[in-house]
């Protein structure tokens, strides 16, 4: 559907369009006062300041990788969050768990896992779609680095920033 | 095939539409004529039907029967008489329609049925699905979602089974996700006569195993992880490697034997990660042998050519093409056709076959053959020839190429009147017995060849040609069908298919041949050969055609051909 | 040859170009981030060095160690030549504004040119050259849209800004930009006539036409500079970045300071022309005559004076361009040639009418 909206008549002193350019100058200027002055203060000195303790649990960091209680990686290298990551920043190579190892059942784990926070956008899916909820988005946000390989998060890196998470549903119990 | 008359077909009324199907026919084969989908796990139209999984459980219905003494119920208007419902479902994949049959896939009664099966078959099926190799491509998890509740509602504790067994050197089993379709069992018994699995502890504890002592080894036992529905049975090679949805499926043709096997490549981020049989009734059935299927991991090995090399003081160097091709020109134009010879391969499609022939022709050679190999046909799919397409060979190339070439060509160049010789696909030194001593006799010896070895050790140019997942082309298989492959990969490097080196060679030789892909040359090729006459490519399709007689036959065909004929399997 | 004028003039250039007017552009890089912030409720670069005042020496360090891009597809030699053939002219036209009166008993300005607004809008004009060169070459289509609409509209408010001049030179009777401002100095200035001579009925109603004068000059300015609300040329939204999209690294600089010396150089001509250059205003420390020397002291305020007025008048375009929108093209047009150059001309008119009405020997 259209809608015509009608060019509004302008008075012969809008039309000069000085008085408006000094009107605009007003606003600009208050504010530019207002600020020098110190009377209003909206930036917080970053690096100083930092609003930390106000995050909220559900703020989405750095994403990362957690292990249960019992020191066992959730990651089962199912992939599904490589998939679903729309920068394909997640690279995972899957391997077997050895058959003498305490968790075998669990059969696989990843071998590596990378996710490349250059390309990551926070958005929080692989944390959505995982079904083992091994993958997390902590409160991290601080990620830099000198090359594109050090903001390249390898599987080492991931469970330092994810540490151990508890009260997690546990699907490798005893009924299974 | 005749068509069958109007007495042997029969009217069933399928979800409310009447059709007619010859007698005979499956109730679940003819589902799926029409366009019904119809879930089942153990049923597989190549394979017995024991109707165990009762998955594919419908609801039949059949006219009314009449009391004695009653006038029978007339027909309506359509000639069709009233179906009154059975309140109990029967299998789709083992009955066969009667005349006025009505068959019912939708309801309370088949959701209800459906549902419960899929319930018992979860009660005892672990959901590890993130980490089982199936997942994506599972019948319970994709029958789970569409006609099941999706999810265990079993909170009890689940029968333990073995887990991880190795049934064969290429085979793993999990027990406990076995769902006792008996399709592997079914597999080896009827197909492969190497009846060594079978299920023990019958009841809730019924486990699938190897005969003791025994092992799933037979080479056609990869089949059964294809055939298996769940992810029991899966493949060492391929286990935990790639999940199925990363893939991307390119149809072709496999091309380690003269049968030609119909195949899918499966290939993620350009590396093939499994090779998996495609059907094709008039080829390969739906199977094929596991050596072959096994056989595609040098495609990215280390010894790939990827770069054309020159040879220079003290070994090669890297060299691009236009230098290439302009050394080779000029090497080859000093000499008459009877110094020169051509060595291609029967493992090259028509159309690459085809360019070389014209390549020869423009240097003035007669000297042309292919290399043959010869085994042993192990009865099933497996051919004596392992060339995959020697019938193209001898069309495009002649007779005398593909028998006694080779031997002719041997003597000439040990006799030295041989300057020049060009090998395509072929190592001479591991598969003719030609040696180096007799091979540094010649001037110029140029190879093309996917892999380094010890034929391009010695060439004076060497290039990388395409291997057979990276081109597009056609071959002829033992039986004389023409089949197509399509490119999979992208080659590494400066990799360039044969027929664009061969096309290449001809314009600096002072062709104005300029053909720019694969079908305009098969266009050509069937201008020109008489076999190939009035064939398009678009004609062949996925699945081939038959362009000679050959006489040749697939023994495992022939079998399934007479279980079919016997009313065992579908077909 | 008189050696020592050349050091002289050599001396001048070094200080007033390099020295002087060099560090301004950067402080106004720095104060158009800063200001810009203030108005927008934001801090502004406040890292680098006291209050961020080394920003622009991080900024030029930035410059200078990034990539230096040339693509492939471009006409190298226009390529290279377009961010000089801009920030050139625009120092260049500094040359004949005379930012003091004397020190050491040199006059200060570098070339005391008694065409001193003729050969500002002649080199001044040459800009144009670098950015239709910068637009062409690099072989783009957005760049090449900018520099297309750079040409067309620098070359339509030249001629407004041209036009607007005339009535001041026709008041003064001289073209020497010295000349111009000595008599700002002792007889009011051109748009605050109050005192000297200034002060009397004929000086007050000419101030009319010099204010509309002083209102169509600068906003041509403000389109010769490619500033916004007028920075078509380069406007982000539709064209990338206009002329300059395919540059970086130093190059790019040259034209981003190049932007900011023609504003700078600008706003001295301005406020040269309108605002009584370096003098006080009701004659303060005025020296009676060029041929007097003024004391060190006098000298040094008199070149103070100068730069104070040209950094109001530059905070001035950095305040307008943070409160302005953009003009659309057509209106951008429509304004240059329908309104501003009419009206130019029609001032000179009524200039003249006036003049010649109360002309001092005249009945009035």
């Amino acid at each position: 559907m259209s809608k015509i909206v009608q060019r509004p008549k302008l008075k012969w002193s809008e039309r000069l369009y000085l008085p408006a350019i000094f009107g605009g100058m007003k606003v600009t200027l208050r504010h530019f006062f207002a600020i020098l002055t110190r009377k209003k203060k909206v930036t917080m000195q970053y690096p100083e300041e930092k609003w930390d303790a106000h995050l909220p649990n559900h703020y989405r960091g750095a994403p990362t990788l957690v292990m249960d209680e019992h020191g066992r990686e959730r990651c089962v290298a199912c992939q599904l969050c490589e998939f679903i990551c729309p920068p394909r920043a997640i690279t995972i190579h899957p391997e077997e768990i050895a058959s003498d190892e305490k968790w075998a059942k669990v059969e696989k784990r990843p071998k590596t896992f990378e996710i490349d926070m250059a390309r990551c956008i926070y958005c929080g899916l692989c944390q959505e779609v995982c079904p083992e909820q091994a993958i997390f988005l902590r409160k991290d946000y601080v990620v830099v680095g000198h090359s594109r390989e050090e903001m390249v998060h390898d599987k080492k890196r991931l469970y330092e920033l994810g540490q151990t998470m508890d009260g997690l549903v546990h699907k490798w119990n005893e009924l299974k | 095939m005749s068509e069958p008359t109007t007495s042997d077909l029969v009217d069933v009324q399928i979800d409310g539409v009447w059709h007619q199907f010859p007698k005979g026919t499956r109730i679940i084969e003819a589902c799926r004529q029409v366009g019904v989908e119809v879930p089942h796990y153990c049923y597989h139209p190549k394979l017995s039907s024991p109707g165990n999984c009762r998955m594919c459980l419908v609801q039949m219905g059949t006219p009314p029967r009449t009391a004695p003494g009653a006038e029978p119920t007339a027909p309506d208007e359509t000639g069709h008489l009233p179906i009154s419902w059975s309140p109990r479902p029967i299998i789709a994949c083992a009955n066969t329609v009667s005349p006025n049959l009505g068959i019912r896939t939708k309801g309370d009664l088949v959701d209800d049925c459906r549902k419960g099966v899929l319930e018992f078959l979860l009660a005892n099926h672990p959901l590890d699905c993130p980490i089982c190799d199936k997942a994506g491509e599972c019948g319970l998890q994709e029958y789970s979602m569409e006609h099941g509740v999706g999810q265990s509602t079993f909170r009890e504790r689940k029968v333990k089974k073995p887990k991880n067994v190795d049934v064969g050197p290429r085979i793993r089993l999990d027990d406990e996700r076995c769902i006792m379709c008996s399709r592997c069992i079914r597999f080896v018994d009827e197909i492969v006569d190497d009846p060594v699995l079978g299920f023990t502890d019958r009841g809730s504890y019924t486990t699938l195993m190897v005969y003791p002592g025994r092992e799933l080894a037979n080479n056609y036992s990869l089949n059964t992880v294809d055939i298996c529905p769940v992810g029991a049975l899966t493949s060492n090679d391929f286990r935990f490697q790639m999940r199925v949805w990363f893939m991307r499926e390119t149809k072709t043709i496999d091309t380690n034997c003269a049968t030609g096997c119909n195949i899918t490549v499966y290939a993620r981020e350009n590396k093939i990660y499994r090779v998996m049989p495609r059907r094709n009734n008039e080829v390969n059935s739906d199977w094929m042998p596991d050596s072959h299927r096994l056989s595609f991991h040098w495609i990215d090995g280390e010894d790939r050519l990827s770069d054309p090399m020159l040879k220079a003081e003290g070994g090669f160097r890297t060299a691009n093409w236009i230098e290439v091709i302009k050394a080779a020109a000029k090497r080859l134009s000093g000499l008459s056709g009877d110094q020169i010879a051509i060595v291609a391969s029967a493992r090259m499609t028509n159309e690459e076959l085809y360019v070389v022939s014209k390549l020869a022709k423009q240097l003035g050679s007669e000297l042309l053959a292919t290399v043959p190999r010869q085994g042993e046909p192990d009865g099933y799919l497996i051919s004596a020839d392992r060339n995959p397409n020697t019938n193209g060979a001898r069309l495009i190339l002649g007779e005398k190429a593909v028998s006694g070439g080779l031997d002719r060509v041997k003597s000439a160049i040990q006799q030295g009147q041989i300057k020049a010789l060009l090998v395509f696909q072929e190592d001479l030194i591991a598969d003719t017995g030609l040696d180096g001593v007799s091979l540094k006799k010649l001037d110029f010896l140029l190879v093309a060849h996917s892999c380094a070895n010890e034929t391009t050790a010695i060439a004076d140019i060497a290039v990388p040609a395409a291997c057979w997942a990276e081109v597009s082309g056609t071959m002829i298989n033992g039986t004389g069908r023409l089949q197509r492959l399509n490119k999979a990969l992208e080659g590494p490097g400066q990799t360039l298919p044969v027929w664009e080196i061969a096309r290449d060679l001809l314009r600096a030789l002072g062709s104005d041949d300029n053909c720019q892909s694969v079908t305009e040359i098969f266009r050509h090729l069937a201008d020109d050969v008489a076999e190939f006459k009035g064939v398009a490519w678009g004609q062949i399709g996925d699945q081939g055609m038959p362009l000679i007689e050959t006489g040749e036959i697939i023994p495992l065909l022939e079998r399934e051909r007479e279980r079919k004929a016997a009313g065992i399997i579908v077909g | 040859m008189d050696w020592h004028l050349l050091i002289a003039a050599g001396v001048k250039i070094v200080v007033f170009v390099f020295l002087l007017t060099l560090p301004l552009v950067a402080m106004a890089v720095w104060a158009e981030r800063r200001v810009s912030a203030a108005i927008q409720d934001r801090v502004g670069p406040n890292r680098v060095g006291p209050m961020g005042l080394l920003q622009p020496v991080a900024d030029g360090i930035k410059f200078l160690l990034k990539e230096d891009f040339t693509p492939a597809h471009v006409r190298k030699t226009f390529f290279w030549l377009a961010p000089t053939l801009v920030m050139v002219p625009a120092l260049l036209t500094s040359a004949v504004l005379p930012f003091g009166t004397k020190l050491f008993g040199e006059p200060m300005v570098i070339a005391d040119l008694d065409v001193g607004p003729l050969f500002i809008f002649a080199v001044a004009s040459l800009t144009v050259y670098g950015i239709v060169l910068a637009g062409w070459s690099s072989n783009s289509k957005y760049p090449f849209l900018g520099g297309i609409r750079s040409s067309s509209q620098m070359i339509s408010y030249e001629i407004s800004l041209g036009l607007s001049v005339v009535p001041l030179i026709m008041l003064y009777g001289d073209l020497n930009l010295g000349h111009i401002v000595r008599e700002q100095a002792h007889n009011g200035w051109t748009l605050l006539p109050l005192w000297g001579e200034g002060l009397s009925v004929r000086g007050l109603i000419l101030a009319i036409p010099m204010f509309i004068s002083f209102v169509v000059f600068t906003t041509a300015m403000f389109a010769e500079t490619n500033r916004l609300p007028f920075d078509l040329p380069e406007c982000e939204t539709e064209l990338v970045a206009g002329y300059h999209t395919e540059y970086s690294s130093m190059k790019f600089a040259l034209f981003f300071l190049g932007e900011y010396a023609a504003m700078i150089v600008g706003s001295g001509l301005c406020v040269t022309l309108f605002l009584g250059g370096w003098s006080l205003p009701f004659g303060w420390l005025t020296p009676a005559d060029t041929a007097v020397d003024v004391p060190f002291w006098q000298g040094l305020i008199h070149i103070g004076v100068f730069f104070a007025k040209v950094i109001a008048f530059i905070l001035f375009f950095i305040v307008i361009r943070w409160t302005l929108p953009r003009f659309r093209y057509d209106q951008l047009m429509k304004l240059g040639w329908i309104y501003f150059f009419e009206i130019a001309v029609l001032n000179i008119i009524l200039t003249a009418v006036l003049m010649w009405l109360l002309a001092p020997g005249s009945a009035a």
